[in-house]
């Protein structure tokens, strides 16, 4: 017998049970019974919702915004474009902590813009719009170099000929490009709503934790960690199963060569 | 080999693990390097994580917790042995430097933004038990006001220092470790609740006697001196 199949076969095996014991520990854990008894007490149900808002929200920012800044990266090139594609993707590799301070010093009540932050009527720490803040700055990079590649890889015929046609721009990106960018985008979307669910340490630091204002999933399965295991545990499987959803569904979207099937 | 690779990650002879509640951070950092017996790895965390981590099977040589119920618990469940008190804590009002609150009366005012201690963690328990025995409209008034509940102390201060939050009740340890941004307001005497430190060898510990000299230590020897430099009081 060759040893390098066996080899392979021997990698991926120790990979698929490193990864997948801890997540159906969770669901051995606990049964179903438990998990919903536990989604009943205060609080867990307050988190969920919260987790449900501030992503749905934090989502809205990102693809706005988010969208139109990817097609310029994607079509245009200018000076310095490696060092903006670099800043925006830096947030992809910071550490959590990382974010929380860096939000902190920038618009935090006593960071560089907090003056101008309070000046505006806008209270951002220890509130639902900080916490939304805190997962726009982490998730966003996830949408934004998913939705560039999506772009870049859009045939340019394509909105070549409806600009040949007569089309504005703005007409093209809205009837030709994202049209055809659409799986990327959702991709993306999948990406930073993933991102946005499982945020915690700069939620922590920046918005602090309070039941149905601050205290997102993840903060809900930290304070519960220690008084209340089981509970903590049914707040994870919720989250798994929300997470195993989201990528079963970018999957389907992506279509069949995603799946696995022949190269597309 | 990966399992003797991580194996590998954690044995050094003579290498003693001390978990240990926050608020003795400054403390226990500056002595342990004067503890002989054995290279001392310092983890500090909320006492109550520090514990639950324990009943989950973590195995650190000692547990010095913020409070006497975690140590008590553990030691009836068979985890750890007798806890032996090392010190004693006070709680305070914190607040930042230029603040005009001077009482916990202040604390019950308009747009007042709380930062304590959540539930499950002692400072916060702590907190709860002083807010109490005020009347009850008083501690209505003050839990209203609390915009955070923080899983440690270092949240609660980092809110202060920070200027998120106005004020928060902690050790008044923290507040002197903060340095010169926080101040610290004294509870009325007959609020203040009985703050005691007890700390105790891990059952299964790998090295129960430097534990258990560790432990000693706590209460006479470099440690118990740099815990008196921070603050603390004697049991």
């Amino acid at each position: 017998m060759r040893a390098f199949p066996v080899l392979l076969a021997l990698a991926l095996a120790t990979a698929l049970s490193f990864l997948t014991l801890p997540v159906v520990a969770i669901f051995v854990d606990s049964s179903p019974a438990e998990l919903i008894d536990s989604l009943g007490e205060p609080g867990a149900l307050d988190a969920l919702w919260l987790s449900l808002r501030t992503t749905a929200m934090a989502l809205a920012i990102i693809l706005l915004v988010g969208t139109p800044a990817a097609y310029l990266l994607a079509t245009r090139s200018f000076r310095g474009k490696a060092l903006v594609v670099t800043l925006v993707e830096l947030p992809l590799v910071l550490p959590p902590a990382v974010a929380g301070i860096a939000l902190l010093a920038a618009v935090g009540p006593s960071g560089i813009l907090g003056g101008a932050v309070d000046a505006a009527g806008i209270e951002l720490t220890l509130q639902t719009a900080g916490v939304v803040v805190a997962l726009t700055f982490v998730a966003s990079p996830f949408y934004i170099r998913q939705a560039m590649a999506a772009f870049a890889a859009v045939d340019r015929t394509l909105l070549d000929a409806s600009r040949t046609l007569g089309a504005s721009e703005a007409r093209g990106f809205r009837r030709v490009m994202i049209p055809a960018a659409l799986p990327g985008l959702a991709a993306g979307t999948a990406l930073a709503l993933g991102r946005a669910l499982g945020e915690f340490g700069a939620t922590l630091m920046f918005a602090g934790s309070f039941q149905g204002i601050t205290q997102t999933v993840p903060l809900a399965i930290y304070d519960r960690f220690s008084t209340n295991f089981d509970s903590a545990l049914a707040l994870s499987a919720v989250l798994v199963g929300i997470s195993a959803a989201i990528l079963v569904s970018v999957k389907l979207v992506q279509g069949s060569e995603a799946l696995g099937g022949a190269p597309g | 080999m990966l399992l003797l690779l991580l194996a590998g990650c954690g044995s050094d002879d003579a290498r003693l693990v001390v978990s240990a509640a926050s608020s003795m951070t400054g403390a226990l950092t500056a002595c342990s390097g004067d503890f002989d017996a054995a290279d001392v790895r310092l983890s500090f965390a909320g006492s109550d994580e520090l514990a639950a981590q324990i009943r989950q099977g973590v195995k650190p040589d000692v547990y010095a917790a913020a409070n006497t119920t975690l140590p008590d618990e553990l030691n009836k469940e068979g985890l750890l042995s007798k806890p032996v008190e090392f010190a004693t804590n006070e709680l305070v009002i914190a607040v930042p430097k230029d603040s005009e609150i001077e009482s916990v009366h202040d604390l019950a005012g308009d747009a007042v933004k709380l930062a304590i201690g959540s539930e499950s963690v002692p400072i916060g328990s702590y907190t709860r038990e002083v807010l109490a025995r005020l009347p009850g409209p008083e501690s209505d008034a003050i839990l209203a006001n609390v915009r955070s509940n923080e899983p440690d102390v270092k949240g609660i201060v980092g809110k202060l220092t920070q200027g998120a939050a106005d004020a928060g009740l902690v050790y008044v340890t923290d507040v002197n470790a903060a340095g010169d941004k926080l101040r610290a307001v004294e509870l009325p005497a007959e609020l203040e609740p009985d703050v005691t430190y007890a700390a105790g060898v891990v059952k299964g510990a790998k090295q129960p006697d430097e534990a258990r000299d560790f432990v000693d230590g706590l209460s006479d020897g470099a440690c118990a001196d740099a815990l008196a430099g921070a603050g603390f009081g004697a049991p």
